[in-house]
């Protein structure tokens, strides 16, 4: 059945903006990117809109939706009242370019900053076999589509600019703890983590965990366990002094 | 759990854990004694009052007959250093009382924010020294929870409804430690093969489902901590019999 929706949509651009009035005929069953499509093919085609799968997979479509940081391919009309007006806007950590498209360049450069992935050289490269065990592990973190969502909902960022040099963000604490449960690589970026990649500055209140449309557990299998690593060369006082005494954990 | 419920559970605990942890009577019904009190390291416990009368609670008297106030000020600090560094209890309490975030894309009321980068927050990341310390005194209140199945006059065999709380209260904490992150990490979390661990990692399996249940049993542990105590208190002042099984 089709019905007249009432959308109220950020207009602008970097230089500044205001959320607009519209009304759409929208049909039962589809989500709210359907809706912005009806908009922009009928009365605002100039409206800038960044999407590709329209299936959760792809992590582009991502949008503030009264409020809270959402995919808005997976925000099903039927979950919202039919006579309130659904308000839709950029990510607000980011810097808008037009409308309802942010830049998100920042994390391009966070993950820039991860050291690659460094094979040991006690075993051997190619065919590298790995216990089912182990890859599921690291396949939980596999499973993220960039949306960048979680980025977006910490607080670290979205309320203090200035923390943004010195903080790569849960979705990239879980790329970092990918890394360090990785049975075949060498690398040690515990200090590296703390020191400057500003995971100290989380205090692992699971907002990233609630918007993530994947439910990867971040905080409790990422930032926790890294959390924990940290404390491990960092603040632990008996494992410093083994190691002092030339014995590796 | 909503901010404004989990910050009011947590002040009202608050709030009774002080007096009665001020209180320095009431502590001790052979056999029950409270958590609060146990162990109990000062010799003024050989003396405690229970209603109107004198009982000679179970103690080591490392601080001699000069420490006069509250012995629950003693122990206090590391079941209280356990749950304010806890993982689930920082989450709870930065939301509720610090506003940071005050829920979810909700922009936060402070001009600037340095998390758990500096005194004295970093020190939340000693919070497996509070885990270790955690685990002896779950060990001292198994025992406690052991003793309780003698009478009064020392006899085995006796089990009241006092007993009954002072085990569940014993299961609860147990399940609240090896539920921890830290213990997760410890027992397995930090390795990077599990293939090679496999006693290590079922362990770790067994950890994190508890583990996926830690802020259930972080309250469910807080709260009957509190009554295990009010129960002692009342059987210990004469306001209530404790009701005898065997
Ligand atoms: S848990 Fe940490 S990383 Fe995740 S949203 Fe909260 S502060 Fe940010
Ligand atoms: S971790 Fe989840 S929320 Fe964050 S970018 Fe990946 S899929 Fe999106
Ligand atoms: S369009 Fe691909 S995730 Fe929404
Ligand atoms: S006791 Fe809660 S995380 Fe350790």
């Amino acid at each position: 059945m089709t019905y007249d929706l009432k959308l109220r949509v950020w207009r602008g651009d970097a230089s500044g903006g205001a959320l607009r009035d519209y009304t759409v005929p929208v049909d039962d069953g589809e989500v709210v990117l359907d809706a912005v499509h009806h908009l922009q093919a009928r009365e605002a085609g100039d409206m800038a809109v960044r999407w590709n799968c329209k299936a959760g997979k792809c992590g582009s479509c991502s949008a503030e939706i009264n409020g809270r940081p959402r995919l808005m391919c997976l925000a099903r009309l039927s979950t919202f009242e039919r006579d309130e007006p659904i308000t839709i806007t950029p990510l607000r950590t980011f810097p808008v370019v037009k409308d309802l498209v942010t830049d998100v360049g920042f994390n391009y450069r966070k993950a820039a900053e991860v050291p690659a992935f460094s094979p040991s050289a006690a075993q051997p490269q190619a065919p590298f076999k790995m216990a089912q065990i182990d890859v599921e592990r690291s396949q939980e973190f596999r499973k993220c589509i960039e949306c960048f969502l979680c980025q977006d909902t910490c607080h670290v960022i979205r309320d203090h600019e200035d923390n943004k040099a010195a903080f790569s963000g849960p979705r990239f604490f879980i790329r970092y703890a990918e890394l360090e449960m990785h049975p075949n690589d060498d690398g040690d970026r515990r200090q590296l983590v703390q020191q400057e990649r500003g995971l100290g500055l989380c205090n692992i209140t699971k907002c990233c965990s609630e918007v993530c449309p994947e439910h990867i557990k971040i905080t409790d299998n990422g930032i926790i366990p890294m959390k924990e690593r940290v404390a491990d060369v960092r603040y632990d006082p008996v494992r410093f002094f083994r190691r002092r005494q030339g014995n590796p954990s | 759990m909503q901010p404004t419920i989990s910050g009011t559970v947590l002040l009202a605990f608050i709030a009774y854990s002080t007096w009665a942890a001020f209180a320095n009577s009431d502590y001790f019904a052979r056999p029950y004694i409270s958590p609060f009190y146990s162990p109990c390291l000062a010799s003024i416990c050989g003396s405690a009052r229970a209603g109107s009368q004198h009982v000679s609670a179970p103690h080591v008297g490392i601080f001699g007959p000069w420490w006069a106030i509250s012995p629950a000020i003693l122990v206090l600090i590391f079941p209280l250093g356990f749950r304010l560094t806890c993982y689930y209890y920082r989450r709870a309490y930065y939301r509720a009382f610090w506003q940071s975030p005050p829920a979810c894309a909700v922009g936060e009321p402070h001009k600037r924010y340095s998390g758990e980068t500096r005194f004295p927050l970093i020190l939340q990341n000693f919070h497996r020294y509070f885990f270790y310390f955690g685990l002896i005194f779950n060990a001292i209140l198994t025992y406690d929870a052991v003793v309780s199945f003698r009478s009064t006059t020392d006899k085995w065999g006796h089990m009241g409804l006092g007993t009954v709380v002072l085990v569940v209260n014993a299961a609860l904490l147990w399940l609240y430690s090896l539920s921890c992150h830290s213990c997760r990490h410890i027992v397995g979390g930090r390795l990077k093969h599990f293939s090679r661990h496999p006693i290590r990692f079922k362990f770790w399996g067994v950890v994190t489902k508890l583990n996926s249940r830690h802020m259930q049993l972080a309250w469910a542990s807080l709260i009957f901590v509190a009554l295990t105590d009010l129960y002692v208190r009342l059987v210990a002042s004469g306001t209530i019999t404790d009701p005898r099984f065997f």
